[in-house]
């Protein structure tokens, strides 16, 4: 359980963290989500008590950070997988993160198997690691002291789509175990992969929070059909919306059911049938990161997503 | 009230279970204490290339000082000064970097990130790597003489002299002090800027350059001459190479303060209150 209330941090006149409040709940993969530099790092960073905040506060299992008297046997930190010395090994960062903890020695080896590092790969020195390697050490040095909570940050950063896969089914298993997870990231299809929750953060403040579902969601029904423009006529007759995709989809604002019906009512042949994908998030997504971003779009062709 | 939404989509089966989201019981895990921090610095010390090196080094060159003054003194004058003044240079050197390392690395390589997540008393670590490091210090001047006297009796045997056995203890715990106040110099540049390489240097200009100042100062300044011993530690420091009146010990009591104590306090802070990036 995470719970952030009311939390700023201002550097002079630059507001980093503007009046943030949300909770991270057990069971629950939270993704944190928004353009670089929206102040995701330093919310963390609050969390864990490495930063001070300006005003507000950050709990963890009901507790500040510091109140915490081993915080790695309850809380896995994840901030920078590449904030380590290059001259240790991957093994040894390892050791040293269990040894504080009071860990057994065979800890050590368990986990680096969990990540899928290689003895080989442990005894490497870190500084001939690839990012996705330094990943899955910093998950690993996360996850070694068996914690309730997880705050990782941009951790599918330099994973390849296998490895975000595997990230995606370890912390699923983390939080169906009961655990906590809160991961950042400044991808939207990341986060749509690996969370539940997600919270939408843009210039220290949050824009958008909410379920997967509520935020991803337009509301809109999507249906394929042999002949779109009958259903779509159909559609209509029976009061709802109907709009024909360049692929030629029927999109509706009726529920999934109810086009079903119609369709099986009309005598039509549905191909494909499915929540519409909302395009809300990703406009508002955009949005957020359009004063940054070098590509400006002048004529954003969002059908086409 | 119990009601049932028809939601547009069902949530995720495994996320909605009240069964996973039971919190699994746990107790509370015991402090972590402060000898097991000391122990994770000490190693820290020696667990990377160059911290090994480093600390080799130590043993390299009290092996190589005694020997430069085994080949090189002649042997009616050898005597165990000759040894001590040969391995004392290396080691004023060395040994503040040690101790300028021991706080910066983790600033240098943001492994502060994972160090003070580990454990949020910025204190206690930071109190583990002093003590670390004052030990680290006894050790290495202790290594030294043996060393020294080692060589000196092997020599002694070969050569069929009469060891002179002209160092006290006493000198030798004044040697021991002047080299941990000159690495605790390092510790507190390492506190104060947070940075390798920035911390080193400042330490080289206090160290090298100025101690140059100061007689340039006090050989056209009659004041500064007689009373420099109160306000420059490098000045005072030297005075425990020899014997030590009260005046002396208050000398350096003074320039301790000044230059050690006072940055050192300022230091802290810094390292406590700073945002670790």
């Amino acid at each position: 359980m995470i719970q952030i209330d009311a939390l700023s941090k201002r550097y002079g006149r630059f507001t980093a963290v503007d009046n943030v409040t949300f909770t991270a709940e057990p069971g629950r993969v939270t993704g944190f989500l928004g353009p670089n530099g929206a102040g995701k790092s330093t919310t963390m960073r609050i969390l864990v008590g490495l930063t001070d905040p300006s005003s507000g506060s950050a709990h963890l299992l009901g507790r500040h950070f510091s109140q915490l008297p081993n915080p790695g046997r309850e809380v896995g930190v994840l901030l920078d997988a590449s904030a380590q010395h290059g001259g240790r090994t991957g093994r040894e960062i390892l050791t040293l993160a269990a040894r504080t903890m009071g860990l057994a020695k065979s800890s050590v080896a368990e986990t680096l198997d969990r990540v899928s590092l290689t003895e080989e790969e442990a005894g490497r020195r870190v500084r001939n690691y690839s990012l996705g390697m330094r990943q899955r050490l910093g998950i690993a040095t996360a996850l070694i002291g068996d914690p309730e909570v997880l705050i990782l940050d941009e951790p599918a950063n330099g994973l390849d789509p296998a490895g975000i896969r595997w990230m995606r089914d370890l912390l699923r298993g983390f939080a169906d175990d009961g655990g906590t997870v809160l991961l950042s990231s400044h991808l939207l299809h990341e986060i749509e992969v690996i969370a539940d929750d997600i919270v939408v953060i843009g210039n220290g403040r949050i824009v958008a929070q909410g379920t997967k579902q509520e935020l991803l969601s337009s509301g809109e029904t999507y249906a394929r059909s042999s002949d779109p423009t009958s259903l779509g006529r159909a559609l209509q007759r029976a009061g709802h919306t109907a709009e024909l995709t360049t692929e030629g989809a029927v999109l509706s604002d009726a529920d999934l059911t109810t086009v079903g019906q119609v369709a099986f009512d009309t005598g039509l042949v549905l191909s494909e049938l499915r929540a519409a994908d909302g395009a809300g998030l990703e406009e508002m997504f955009l949005q957020l990161t359009a004063e940054t971003q070098r590509d400006h779009l002048e004529t954003p062709e969002r059908n086409a997503a | 009230m119990s009601t049932t939404t028809l939601a547009p989509e069902p949530a995720t089966p495994a996320g909605r279970n009240p069964e996973a989201v039971r919190r699994r019981e746990r107790a509370v895990p015991a402090p972590i204490p402060f000898g097991r921090i000391a122990g994770i610095e000490l190693r820290k010390m020696f667990d990377t290339r160059s911290g090994f090196w480093l600390m080799a080094s130590l043993v390299v060159l009290s092996l190589a000082a005694t020997a430069v003054t085994i080949i090189f003194v002649d042997a009616d004058n050898l005597d165990y000064e000759g040894f001590a003044s040969a391995w004392g240079m290396p080691m004023s050197v060395v040994l503040p970097m040690i101790a300028v390392l021991a706080v910066t690395s983790e600033w240098s390589a943001r492994s502060a990130l994972t160090t003070f997540t580990l454990v949020p008393g910025r204190g206690r670590v930071i109190a583990a790597k002093a003590l670390v490091t004052a030990v680290v210090g006894v050790v290495a001047i202790a290594v030294a003489a043996a060393v020294g006297a080692l060589g000196y009796l092997g020599v002694a045997a070969i050569m069929d002299l009469d060891p002179v056995w002209n160092i006290s203890f006493t000198e030798l715990a004044q040697v021991t002090l002047a080299s941990e106040i000159g690495m605790f110099m390092g510790f507190m540049l390492g506190t104060l800027f947070r940075s390798s390489p920035a911390a080193i240097v400042a330490y080289f200009v206090y160290a090298l350059v100025l101690p140059g100042v100061s007689s340039a100062l006090a050989s056209t300044n009659t004041w500064w001459a007689e009373h420099a011993t109160w306000f420059d530690l490098n000045w005072a420091t030297m005075n425990l190479y020899s014997e030590m009146t009260d005046k002396m010990w208050a000398q350096l009591g003074v320039a301790s303060v000044i230059w050690l104590v006072v940055p050192m306090l300022v230091g802290l802070r810094l390292v406590l209150r700073s945002e670790v990036k």
